[in-house]
């Protein structure tokens, strides 16, 4: 019933190589970016409420945690989680109409990456501590 | 069919194939979810340090115990509707093919809705003591 028709060849908008990078288009990447993490993040989530009912299902899930590249994912998915989150704060003010300003965007995205760095290290000290120091 | 097109009005033809007053709903859901989350996930990051050090026994007893587990299952819920949305958001800008589309937004459901329910398997296997 619908009449298809073949798009007119219309010239595209500039994407993204055009442009000089910025801090504010980079985060707005990296803000995709950790979305699609977290989003296959939640397979690690699954898998470690599944795993708590079990002693041997929560073994095999702390051997997977305290290898290297466990911890180096986990390490991730915090920064991933704290990023994304500080990030939506962010698009939140935005979406007030607040913000936009040219010094309070900058300032705005560098408050969100210096500080999910932040808080990732002093997430991770406090848990490294509550794990009885680093094994 | 042919002759039926050329009584049809412009109104007729598209009525139905448009967004059904339905056009922010994606927009409106993904930011009230995100307001969710912002409380949800401190409280679960607070939970996970808290279970930090502490042996099966332990973990399973404080997941399930109904505070933690109302959390968890809300933070599911909230995380999970966010994170369906947004995929969908980057397979419609990104993929332009309408095949590849279109199994990759069934995927996306399909992967939303079994992790999601996988996580919520795992709450209540907890919580209900099985």
């Amino acid at each position: 019933m619908a009449e298809t028709r073949i798009p007119a060849e219309r010239p595209l908008s500039p994407h993204l190589q055009i442009y000089r990078p910025m801090l504010t288009m980079m985060m707005s990447i990296v803000h995709r970016i950790t979305g699609i993490g977290l989003y296959f993040g939640t397979l690690l989530l699954a898998w470690w409420l599944i795993a708590a009912a079990s002693p041997n299902g929560y073994a095999r899930f702390e051997w997977f945690a305290d290898s290297w590249i466990g911890r180096l994912i986990l390490f991730g998915y915090t920064w991933a989680l704290i990023h994304h989150m500080l990030g939506g704060v962010r698009h939140l003010i935005w979406d007030t109409g607040r913000g936009f300003g040219p010094s309070e965007r900058e300032w705005l995205v560098a408050a969100n990456l210096i500080g999910s760095i932040a808080i990732t290290l002093v997430l991770w000290i406090v848990g490294l501590l509550a794990m009885g120091g680093p094994r | 069919m042919s002759d039926l097109k050329h009584i049809r009005t412009p109104l007729a033809r598209v009525r139905g194939s448009g967004s059904a007053r339905s056009g922010t709903g994606h927009f409106w859901h993904q930011r009230l979810t995100a307001v969710a989350n912002i409380p949800l996930t401190i409280a679960v990051v607070i939970i996970l340090i808290t279970l930090l050090g502490r042996n099966q026994a332990a973990a399973a007893q404080i997941l399930g115990s109904p505070a933690v587990s109302i959390i968890m299952l809300l933070f599911i819920g909230s995380i999970v509707i966010h994170m369906k949305i947004g995929m969908q958001v980057v397979i419609e800008d990104y993929v332009h093919d309408e095949s590849a589309k279109l199994t990759l937004l069934m995927a996306n459901t399909f992967f939303s809705i079994a992790v999601g329910l996988a996580a919520v398997y795992g709450i209540l296997k907890l919580s209900f003591g099985l």
